[in-house]
């Protein structure tokens, strides 16, 4: 039995359903994020499993206690907020001893608990400051730790990073990372940001329209996207049109060769698919044996530093294809004719 | 060009508010016959009706921000929190006593609550207190919802109640603990407008026949020559007074800074 347990969960607002027949499982002291573009339901989800939403039909169990009917100052879970959501009149140690106090602990357990949370989060010095006198980035921590200090069941975050500047948010995501490792929390984080989902977390959850389209692992959900949305959302996809000739050996057929894919194809014979690859994948020149070669143009080169990316055109494709720099070989000519080459198995068969 | 017509402007307007003001004060200080004297101020203050009158009001005021906080903290709060699309009608309602005069309040009052009626709020002095405590409350509904209202809006209510709730605060600490103390300048603002305008009513008080502060001033006019000066001087300093506290208290507030 997993310790959060979210089974067949749908909520409507009026005649409006946001989250459709989700069901989840977490492990105990697992990281899990809920990636979606804005309207798909992950805040939603994570507001019912907060007790702020009331869900139309399905359970949420806490370690085998359902939650539902708990209002959400009983069901000991830790919320940090996209905007922080410090008390303005109180001081940082108070914000943070906040929950301990509401829940009757002396005062003496109080001010070593958040003394040690202020040390985790590495501002032990600031705790008689008030809110308005620290950066955005401080203000998350404080949250945190407030969210933490009464050890909660389960610790929710609904798009903690998204108000900070890019620095700050590569440095606390790691950081957040750190600290739930360390307290081994059952963790929900809600997030746009696919780097800061894939970077972060055991399991991805990503949802469209209200529903999971795919939960993996960071590394499954990337190179093996289960739906074309996933695979549009997360990460840069390449796609291009083949015709399947022989479904069980993987044999289609790209802009008139025939290739055999790594593996079989759920489509009959005859049938249009649509062929994924990632642009990383996708190499200039020098192809492997087996590998699907195509014919193309080179449409624009844009220079990022470390890597140079390449529009190339196939056909009526436009294809992107990511090159490492390096000092010694020029940078491809717009308009050079050129052929670009990807192996087989880095070819995912997109279902709908 | 346009310079000299703005001070001249100002000039004018200034004038319109001091002069009175400036005769009202050299007239309460003309009691003793060709010098300037404190004598009216010192006629009024020695009064026991003064002292008593002004007391009783001062209570009734006290009493009047406690019901007025109690009514209209909660109130706000829970349409900005849980029916913000009620807020235009609450609005609407709140601004009721600056369109309805007072004497029509207390006459309604007199008529529903006598002493022959279903609940005789009129039928002793305390009871006429409580109905006289909720005349005022209404009269400065206006002025306390709005102060409220405004500061409610610098803080962001819906997260921080959440956040409050996930760390496992009821209502009550919600509101006692973080709403309230995060409205406290508005709150006190809304406060004192109402001392203000308690200690000054006359219309409820006279008819209800309660001994407060405004029948007082209008006895005392009515009968006196230098000491209704002196007294408006006085009733003037304590309005100015509440409004300077009003400053204070908002300059004050330690988070102030924290409302974005």
């Amino acid at each position: 039995m997993a310790f959060l347990e979210i089974s067949n969960l749908e909520k409507f607002y009026g005649p409006t359903q946001v989250v459709r027949d989700f069901s989840l499982d977490v492990e105990k002291g697992e990281f899990i994020s809920f990636l979606g573009p804005s309207g798909c339901g992950k805040t939603t989800t994570l507001r019912m499993v907060a007790g702020f939403e009331t869900p139309t039909k399905g359970s949420i169990r806490i370690d085998g206690k359902d939650v539902v009917n708990v209002r959400p100052n009983a069901r000991n879970i830790g919320m940090v907020f996209q905007s922080y959501a410090l008390f303005p009149n109180l001081t940082v140690a108070q914000n943070v001893g906040f929950g301990l106090r509401v829940a009757g602990v002396a005062k003496a357990e109080i001010a070593s608990r958040v003394a040690e949370m202020l040390d985790l989060i590495g501002l032990a010095d600031l705790g008689g400051r008030y809110p308005f006198q620290l950066s955005g980035g401080q203000q998350q921590r404080v949250a945190l730790a407030r969210a933490l200090a009464p050890r909660p069941q389960v610790l929710l975050l609904d798009e903690p990073l998204s108000a900070l500047d890019a620095q700050i948010r590569v440095n606390l995501r790691t950081e957040i990372r750190a600290i739930q490792r360390r307290l081994g929390i059952t963790t929900i984080y809600v997030t746009h940001d696919q780097e800061e989902a894939l970077s972060m977390s055991d399991r991805v959850v990503v949802m469209h329209k209200g529903a999971a389209d795919q939960v993996g692992s960071p590394v499954a959900i990337y190179n093996r996207p289960a739906t074309r949305f996933v695979a549009s959302f997360v990460g840069t996809l390449n796609q291009i049109e083949g015709v399947v000739v022989d479904p069980h050996n993987g044999i289609v057929t790209v802009a008139g060769a025939s290739f055999t894919l790594a593996e079989s194809i759920k489509a009959a014979t005859g049938a249009t698919v649509m062929l994924a690859f990632r642009p990383e994948v996708l190499r200039l020149g020098q192809p492997g044996p087996g590998d699907v070669t195509l014919a193309g143009k080179i449409a624009e080169v844009h220079f990022l530093g470390p890597v140079v990316r390449v529009k190339v055109a196939v056909g009526d494709a436009l294809l992107s294809l990511d090159t490492q720099n390096r000092a010694a070989v020029a940078l491809p000519v717009v308009g050079e004719d050129v052929s670009v080459s990807v192996a087989t198995g880095d070819i995912i068969v997109l279902a709908d | 060009m346009n310079r000299i017509m703005a001070y001249i402007a100002l000039f004018f307007g200034v004038m319109y508010f001091l002069l009175p003001l400036i005769g009202t004060v050299e007239f309460s200080l003309s009691m003793r016959r060709g010098v300037y004297s404190l004598d009216a101020y010192r006629v009024v203050l020695a009064d026991p009706m003064f002292q008593q009158t002004f007391g009783f009001s001062v209570i009734m005021a006290l009493f009047t921000i406690v019901f007025g906080v109690l009514l209209v903290v909660p109130t706000a709060y829970w349409v900005r929190l849980k029916v913000p699309g009620l807020r235009p009608y609450v609005e609407f309602i709140t601004l009721l006593p600056l369109v309805i005069p007072a004497i029509v309040i207390v006459f309604g009052y007199i008529r529903l609550y006598n002493t022959s009626s279903f609940l005789p709020m009129t039928g002793t002095a305390f009871r006429t207190n409580i109905l006289l405590m909720f005349g005022y409350a209404t009269l400065a509904l206006p002025y306390m919802y709005r102060a409220v209202d405004t500061g409610l809006r610098t803080i962001d209510v819906g997260t921080l109640t959440e956040a409050a709730q996930s760390l496992g605060a009821s209502w009550f600490t919600i509101m006692t603990r973080v709403i309230l103390p995060n409205v406290l300048a508005a709150v006190l603002s809304g406060a004192f407008l109402t001392f203000a305008i308690v200690i000054g009513e006359f219309t409820m008080a006279a008819l209800l026949d309660r001994p407060a502060f405004g029948p007082y001033m209008q006895l005392l006019g009515a009968n006196r020559a230098y000491e209704p000066a002196a007294l408006a001087v006085i009733a003037f300093a304590i309005t100015w007074a509440c409004m300077g506290l009003i400053q204070l208290v908002t300059r004050f507030s330690k988070h102030a800074q924290a409302a974005r």
